[in-house]
């Protein structure tokens, strides 16, 4: 999934100056999953807007509305009944959300309420860790699964670097897995070490956004 | 046939046991910083590396303080690090330093940005890092320029750029097991020489040099150990506990904690491991770094009974 986390309530608060009706809009995929963007944390950040704006002495009137999914455009247009009546919309969805929020409703303000930052998993209750990098050229066959891309702090490509820690760990972070060490552990497990013996060349790293922004193009779904 | 022809390869060559210096270059623009040190070590080492904004602190380019030690008679191993720049940065970063007559190039993956100099300072946590190609590929590149007079890309430059090819080995970080096999990847790549992480106990990396040799790897690549000079027990203490890869065994903090002088204790040391490492079949010269206190180096060399160097 795609993860993300709060800003700051005091960024949101400043950004919200001058403005009185205010729609904070969810998304019930992603962000609800890890709890940064659903309807639950729509409900627990409108009054807290409220309450902060009211400390400073300004009134405000905060309305929420969570959608199935804030970056399909079907879903998005449920928001045209109620846009009239704001003059900005704090999104929690992903940064695509949020784009699409604001590609539709181009007269409104809209304000990203949170930071996204990777695409991750659910690794224990309360624990998410970053999976994926959509580099467009996946490496998963050659490294027994293991992402290095994303999980590896500097993405090496043909091993570890001197920094893992003796219990395993990145020299970055205590709580962090080296990789490197983790699919070094089993390929030797499945007893084919010899697969990451091989000079792997560098990557081509043109399909992904470091080829321009991307766009994909399926000329068989074209209308 | 010689590859690039420096002190260093040639010394190597030459069958000589053989002794390179880490110089860091200074965290300012002040080129007598560097010239100064250059004087204080010239002629006691047979290559200097410059390191290249290690633990992600921005100090002088590794290039500029390479090309100064170069005007200044020290030959320099330019070390070069994949955090900074990407593949089009580092070819013209290594034409540009083949022009300026820089000859040995030290390739590394380069410490993360979070380092910033373990604490000391500030640095640039919040710094976009490159990673485009890793040390491995580096090495790859220089060859490729060196043997071929190509780019990555393909593409053909007007000559060829000889490098004598240097890449680093930390045996004892985990995976262990997986080290020498990394180690056969960065020889298989191109690496003409290899400096190691600091090495405490020769008699574990006595092991460790074994196990490179039974695989041919010495014959392959010339090993220098790599000997940081110890300057207190703390800092021994601090580097067992913090630095991945470097073991430092409780006997020599102890030793060094009971000394009435610990600086002279660390002196000491050093000298004593660099003749250990002497006796290390298969090894081929030590790498000895006196992080900010390189004016110590001399006498140690000598005490050592490595002076004077050896011309080749």
């Amino acid at each position: 999934m795609i993860i993300a986390e709060w800003k700051p309530l005091p960024e949101l608060v400043e950004v919200l100056k001058g403005h009185t009706n205010v729609l904070v809009a969810g998304c019930a995929t992603c962000v609800a999953e890890c709890a940064a963007g659903g309807e639950r944390e729509v409900e627990t950040l409108a009054p807290l807007l409220t309450m902060a704006l009211k400390k400073e002495g300004r009134s405000i009137n905060v309305r929420t509305k969570t959608l199935e999914r804030q970056c399909e455009w079907e879903f998005v247009e449920e928001l045209a009944a109620v846009v009239p009546k704001v003059d900005a919309i704090v999104s929690l969805a992903c940064g695509i959300g949020i784009q699409a929020v604001a590609e539709r409703f181009p007269d409104v303000a809209v304000y990203p309420g949170v930071n996204t930052t990777a695409l991750a998993i659910r690794q224990e209750p309360g624990l998410w860790i970053a999976r994926c990098a959509a580099c467009g050229d996946c490496v998963l066959g050659e490294t027994f699964g293991f992402c290095p891309v994303a999980r590896c702090a500097k993405s090496l490509s043909n091993g570890p670097c001197g920094g893992t820690r003796k219990n395993g760990k990145c020299e970055i972070d205590e709580n962090l897995d080296c990789v490197w060490y983790q699919i070094f552990e089993r390929a030797k497990a499945r007893g084919k070490v010899e697969q990451l013996l091989k000079v792997r060349k560098p990557k081509n790293w043109s399909n992904s956004g470091h080829g321009g922004p991307k766009r994909m193009v399926r000329e068989d779904l074209r209308p | 046939m010689m590859k690039a022809g420096t002190k260093l390869e040639r010394t190597l060559r030459a069958g000589q046991f053989a002794l390179t210096v880490e110089v860091g270059p200074p965290r300012g623009p002040d080129p007598e910083d560097v010239i100064r040190k250059a004087r204080q070590l010239k002629g006691v080492a047979d290559g200097y590396n410059v390191t290249d904004n290690q633990t992600a602190v921005v100090r002088m380019s590794s290039i500029a303080g390479a090309k100064l030690l170069h005007d200044a008679g020290c030959e320099p191993i330019m070390q070069m690090t994949c955090r900074d720049r990407n593949r089009i940065a580092l070819q013209s970063d290594l034409l540009g330093a083949w022009a300026m007559g820089m000859r040995n190039c030290l390739c590394l993956s380069g410490d993360h940005q979070k380092a910033g100099a373990s604490g000391k300072l500030k640095g640039h946590p919040g710094a976009k890092n490159v990673f485009d190609v890793d040390s491995i590929q580096l090495i790859s590149i220089l060859k490729e320029m060196r043997d071929s007079g190509v780019l990555e890309s393909g593409d053909s430059i007007s000559q060829a750029t000889p490098f004598f090819i240097g890449a680093v080995w930390t045996p004892l970080a985990p995976p262990e097991e997986f080290r020498i096999l990394r180690l056969a990847k960065k020889i298989e790549a191109g690496a003409d020489f290899i400096q190691t992480q600091a090495v405490f106990d020769m008699k574990r990396f006595a092991t460790s040099v074994k196990a490179a040799a039974d695989k041919g790897l010495t014959d392959r690549a010339a090993i220098l150990v790599g000997i940081i000079v110890p300057k207190s027990a703390r800092m021994l203490e601090y580097m067992n506990a913090n630095v991945p890869g470097v073991e430092v065994p409780e006997a020599l903090i102890k030793r060094m904690a009971a000394a009435k002088d610990q600086r002279q204790e660390g002196y000491q040391i050093t000298v004593e491991l660099i003749q250990a490492a002497r006796n290390i079949p298969g090894l081929k010269g030590v790498h000895l770094q006196a992080i900010e206190s390189e004016e110590v180096l001399p006498e140690i060399i000598k005490s050592a009974g490595l002076l004077p160097r050896p011309q080749v």
